[in-house]
């Protein structure tokens, strides 16, 4: 597999022969963020083209077929209209907080992002608790939509923030246990040593029934993480005509929609780092002349490949099933998830100190 | 601790029988009408009324006699005949004759009623369905051609 | 049934013209109505009338009948005094009454004494004068363009000892609620129609409902049409039941007429109806499942409704508008491919129903939802008038086509679906189980329609003689009737449609009272409500 890191060590090398090493670093920084953003954006636009020509497949439609061939180029004349659109400004609302929340999401939803390994060597946030600072970065989005919800003052909005609050809160517990249930398969917090060690088989294969059974956890809770449906209560458009984001216009609400979008991204690129390889191929033990067919695939498109996987399967069961109620969400949560989770965990625990794992 | 379980592994199955559904949905064909490009093989329904006409026949006659029974059986007022008087040369007889006949496509709600009043068959619902124009003015219509 | 009223109420008289009515003096109006309600079991209010009688005053019409007997029986009371016109109300006894009453009082000034919320029901608030009183002046209201100032009060006329009446009032809502405003510009509301809910965290304490945001005054316009130009109003009521609503005008008219139509054209107005039953019972499975969030189905709805759509169009020449069914028959033939087209399409819809089960019947979040929410108890269902696959679902046998069978139902072989528990599932199953009754009527009667004629030739004016009339199908959602008053001329004295949505919106407070906000939404969705038929 080809390892990134080659390149990023000879720019590295470059530019300190050029320079001062705290301006090279500076300078290597402001590159990589701006490549982190760029990326971002591509994901949000490819992701927003996929949900409606996925979602039309689903409903017996076509989806955008107009601007460009098979409206490929709809997504992008709508972000630049989104660009171009007034930002409205709410009378009686908390305008500091009120302009501060789209930022606090989309701040949440590009630290997550970043802590994703593309490919050997790309890896932009890798440090040995990196799990704990993906589940702690991601949870500021609440706040975010917590805010906008409170300072809109409108009270659609307060329902739709409170909701979500209560949602999101409880099923980052659930997430975390799923994740935790791999974690004690690997002894590692690292998001490259999870994929190093997937190696000689992905943990949903190696750590057999408890890490499906988490897998299928982590798919549920995740969804409702990034408050889609099922699970899209705090913007019920049915209930709430938009939630916690009705009063905001322009690209205060495109900020809104693209996190949305990148979450539910990350939650699958996370799930296709942990459960199925990350951007190891897939070997298959005993066929070697598949298994370097294989390993021609870069690593990059592995990952891409997984993750847009997890993507689909999210949308399916979007555009499947009808929204939950509020009190349903909680007990599905906390009488079906935290305890089938807990007892998963534990049940981890048996498989990998009696050796049960392959 | 029983029905918990059945309920969980219950539910789980009516979840998978629906996603079985959306599956095949997925890859059946898909319904979407392609309008304005479809233009060429869309058929209407003979029946279907879209706007009032006057047919005319290949001399450019029609068949009204400004008799006014349909206009007044528009519940709407939505049409207005100007009609005149002439003398046929011929027998020397005053007959009324057909000036200006405008119909207003924006207040007719397609009641059929003044095609059902005309003794001559003179007037006639057509297939038409564009009907979009930049101000309402152009929707008054005049139907014969003079 | 007259010596019955005659020994409760001598003063009671009986009007012969049309289909008859007891006119009762309305000091013993009150007392007439308790015995008949309480000793008589008469509890289905089917359609309360205001009129305007010029010199007997103002009154209102009352149509009854005993779901247990099956009897029927119309009252009149009417109050002399015109600038004061006052009934006594008869909300307790049929909740039907208060928001048919409420519209009574908008449109004629008719105090009901005793109603405890006595606002305008359709049109603002500032209204001046009421305008389906023969004397109004339209020059009153013109255009306004102001913003209607939110009136939170509700005015009650109380009875005071010395036979006068005191007008107090009632704030809707206190300082501290928290009230929000769902409507009239909201995606659950299937059209113009608001509420106002107070809150207390997600659960539903109190409900008010707004209507009037699409009130057209079709029943003003009629007043001054004639027969033919007052059937183009119907399709454009309950827009969903077009085929129905114009088939019990055109069924009113023709009893008031004496005209009778072809057996083939009772064929053909049979199979009309019940394919329009099918598309608006499509349209409730897609509406329903969109507010619940599955998308899916609601285009599946779509999908599977067009296919009605294309056979109603083959023939009428329009889709939502059908304009179909005139006086003494149909406006034309069938078309020649229409049997075939229709056999095709139940032959269609039979497997497809079992998709709409697959995916969102069985489904367990369907269930959760609602299964137990929104129950509407029988008696509330017939108090309330709530006809209709809701009543159906309460347990109320209220199908009119088995009640007063009309057309060729009396010669099918149908069941009614009844179910028990009244919650929204099975509102929802009813109206599913329904499709496939109305299938099954079709299937008995396309391949038998008899040759004749489609049309019976009516003089080119038609004048109804003196008298009243009352005329109700099925429609889509629940009895649709229409009440004509005529005094012999070429256009109705006054003519009142008996909406099939009021009272399913008249019952959302009772049955949505400690619901959630998303179970509002089942609800709404569940009894299928269509909202110019509310407004007319």
């Amino acid at each position: 597999m080809f390892d990134f890191g080659i390149w990023t060590s000879w720019i590295h090398t470059q530019l300190t022969s050029l320079m001062p090493e705290g301006l090279a670093i500076f300078l290597e920084c402001v590159a990589v963020g701006i490549c982190l953003l760029l990326l971002y954006v591509v994901i949000a636009i490819i992701m927003i083209y996929m949900e409606r020509k996925v979602c039309a497949a689903f409903q017996c439609r076509l989806g955008p077929m107009r601007v460009g061939p098979w409206g490929s180029i709809q997504v992008i004349c709508d972000v630049f209209k989104m660009l171009t659109k007034e930002i409205i400004t709410i009378r009686h609302s908390d305008k500091f907080l009120y302009n501060l929340a789209p930022y606090l999401v989309i701040l949440a939803s590009v630290l997550a992002f970043a802590c994703i390994p593309v490919s050997r060597g790309l890896e932009i946030l890798d440090f040995n608790v990196g799990v704990m600072f993906f589940m702690a970065a991601s949870s500021i989005g609440v706040v975010g939509i917590l805010l906008a919800g409170w300072s809109s003052n409108n009270k659609f909005s307060l329902i739709g923030a409170m909701r979500s609050g209560a949602q999101m809160i409880s099923y980052e517990l659930s997430i975390g246990i799923s994740i935790l249930t791999v974690i004690v398969l690997t002894d590692t917090m690292q998001f490259s040593e999870i994929v190093m060690r997937q190696a000689d088989g992905w943990f949903i294969f190696k750590g057999h029934i408890p890490a499906v059974i988490a897998f299928i956890i982590y798919l549920i809770a995740g969804n409702a993480e990034v408050n889609r449906g099922p699970f899209d209560l705090p913007e019920a458009e049915s209930e709430l005509t938009a939630g916690y984001h009705t009063e905001y216009s322009g690209m205060h609400f495109g900020l809104f929609y693209v996190a949305e979008f990148v979450n539910l991204f990350i939650v699958s690129s996370i799930a296709a780092t942990i459960f199925l390889g990350g951007w190891m191929p897939l070997h298959i033990p005993g066929l070697d002349g598949f298994n370097a067919v294989m390993d021609a695939i870069p690593g990059f498109i592995w990952f891409f490949a997984k993750a847009f996987f997890v993507v689909w399967l999210l949308m399916w069961i979007k555009w499947t099933f009808p929204r939950l109620r509020i009190d349903q969400i909680l007990t599905l949560e906390w009488k079906y998830l935290v305890p089938i989770g807990l007892a998963n965990l534990l049940l981890m625990v048996i498989v990998v100190v009696f050796k049960l794992h392959f | 601790m029983s029905n918990y379980i059945k309920g969980l592994f219950h539910g789980i199955g009516t979840l998978l029988t629906g996603m079985k559904v959306t599956w095949k949905e997925y890859f059946t064909k898909k319904i979407t009408e392609q309008y304005p490009e479809n233009r060429a093989t869309l058929k209407m329904n003979e029946r279907f009324c879209g706007e009032l006409t006057m047919p005319h026949d290949e001399n450019g006659d029609n068949r009204c006699i400004a008799c006014g029974l349909c206009q007044m059986a528009c519940p709407n007022g939505s049409i207005r005949i100007t009609s005149e008087m002439v003398e046929d040369p011929e027998t020397g007889k005053k007959k009324k004759r057909l000036v200006k006949y405008e119909y207003d496509l924006g207040s007719c709600m397609f009641c059929h009623l003044c095609v059902n009043a005309c003794p001559h068959d003179a007037i006639r619902f057509s297939t038409s369905f564009e009907h979009a124009v930049f101000t309402r003015s152009k929707l008054v219509k005049t139907l014969n051609r003079q | 049934m007259k010596e019955r009223i005659a020994a409760i109420e001598p003063s009671a008289v009986w009007a012969d013209a049309g289909d008859g009515m007891f006119r009762v003096p309305v000091s013993s109006f009150r007392n007439l109505a308790e015995r008949l309600r309480n000793e008589e079991g008469f509890d289905f209010l089917r359609s309360l009338t205001g009129v305007d009688w010029g010199e007997e005053g103002l009154g209102c019409v009352y149509h009854l009948e005993n779901t247990s007997t099956g009897e029927n029986i119309v009252l009149g009371t009417s109050d002399p005094d015109r600038e004061n016109a006052s009934l006594p109300s008869v909300h307790d006894l049929w909740k039907a009454a208060g928001l048919n009453e409420r519209e009574a009082y908008d449109f004629f000034g008719i105090k009901f004494i005793g109603h405890p919320d006595l606002r305008r029901l359709y049109l603002r608030d500032d209204w001046k004068g009421y305008p389906l009183r023969k004397d109004y002046d339209e020059s009153l209201n013109p255009l306004n363009m102001e913003n209607e100032e939110a009136n939170d009060e509700s005015p009650s006329y109380v009875m005071t000892k010395d036979g006068s009446y005191i007008l107090k009032r009632h704030p809707l809502f206190e300082d501290q609620e928290y009230v929000i405003n769902i409507g009239p510009q909201h995606p659950a509301t299937h059209g113009v129609l608001r509420f106002r809910v107070s809150l207390e965290g997600e659960i539903i304490k109190k409900l008010d409902v707004h209507c009037g945001y699409i009130h057209r005054g079709i029943e003003k316009l009629c007043e001054s049409m004639t027969y033919p130009q007052t059937l183009g109003f119907t399709d454009r009521l309950d827009y969903l039941g077009a085929m129905q609503n114009r088939h019990a005008l055109c069924m009113c008219i023709e009893k008031a007429l004496g005209l009778e139509v072809s057996e083939r054209v009772q064929y053909i107005r049979t199979i009309m109806d019940e394919l329009q039953r099918i598309d608006s019972h499509l349209l409730f499975i897609a509406c329903l499942s969109q507010d619940m969030g599955a998308l899916e189905v609601f285009f599946l709805g779509f999908r599977d409704r067009e296919k009605v759509l294309d056979i109603l169009e083959q023939t009428t020449g329009g889709r939502l508008i059908q304009t179909y069914n005139r006086i003494g028959g149909v406006q034309a033939d069938i078309h020649p491919g229409f049997v075939k087209k229709v056999k095709e399409f139940i032959s269609y819809m039979r497997p497809k129903l079992q998709e709409y089960h697959d995916i969102f019947t069985d489904n367990v979040i369907v269930r959760q939802r609602l299964t137990g929410t929104g129950i509407l108890s029988r008696e509330d269902a017939v108090s309330f008038g709530t006809t209709g696959g809701t009543g159906r679902a309460s347990g109320w046998a209220c199908d009119v086509r088995k009640r007063h069978p009309y057309a060729m139902y009396g010669k099918v072989d149908f069941k009614e679906i009844v179910l028990e528990n009244g919650d929204c599932f099975d509102r929802y199953m009813v109206r599913v189980k329904e499709i496939e009754e109305s299938m099954k009527i079709i299937e008995q009667l396309i391949d038998n329609i008899p040759e004749g004629e489609f049309l019976t030739r009516t003089k080119p004016v038609i004048k109804l003689p003196e008298g009243s009339w009352y005329s109700a199908v099925e429609g889509s959602r629940g009895e649709f009737g229409v009440y004509i008053e005529s005094r012999g001329d070429k256009s109705p004295y006054r003519m009142k449609f008996r909406s099939t949505g009021l009272p399913l919106v008249s019952c959302i407070e009772t049955i949505s009272k400690e619901a959630k906000i998303a179970d509002l939404i089942a609800i709404g969705g569940t009894l299928d409500y269509v909202v110019p038929d509310i407004d007319r």
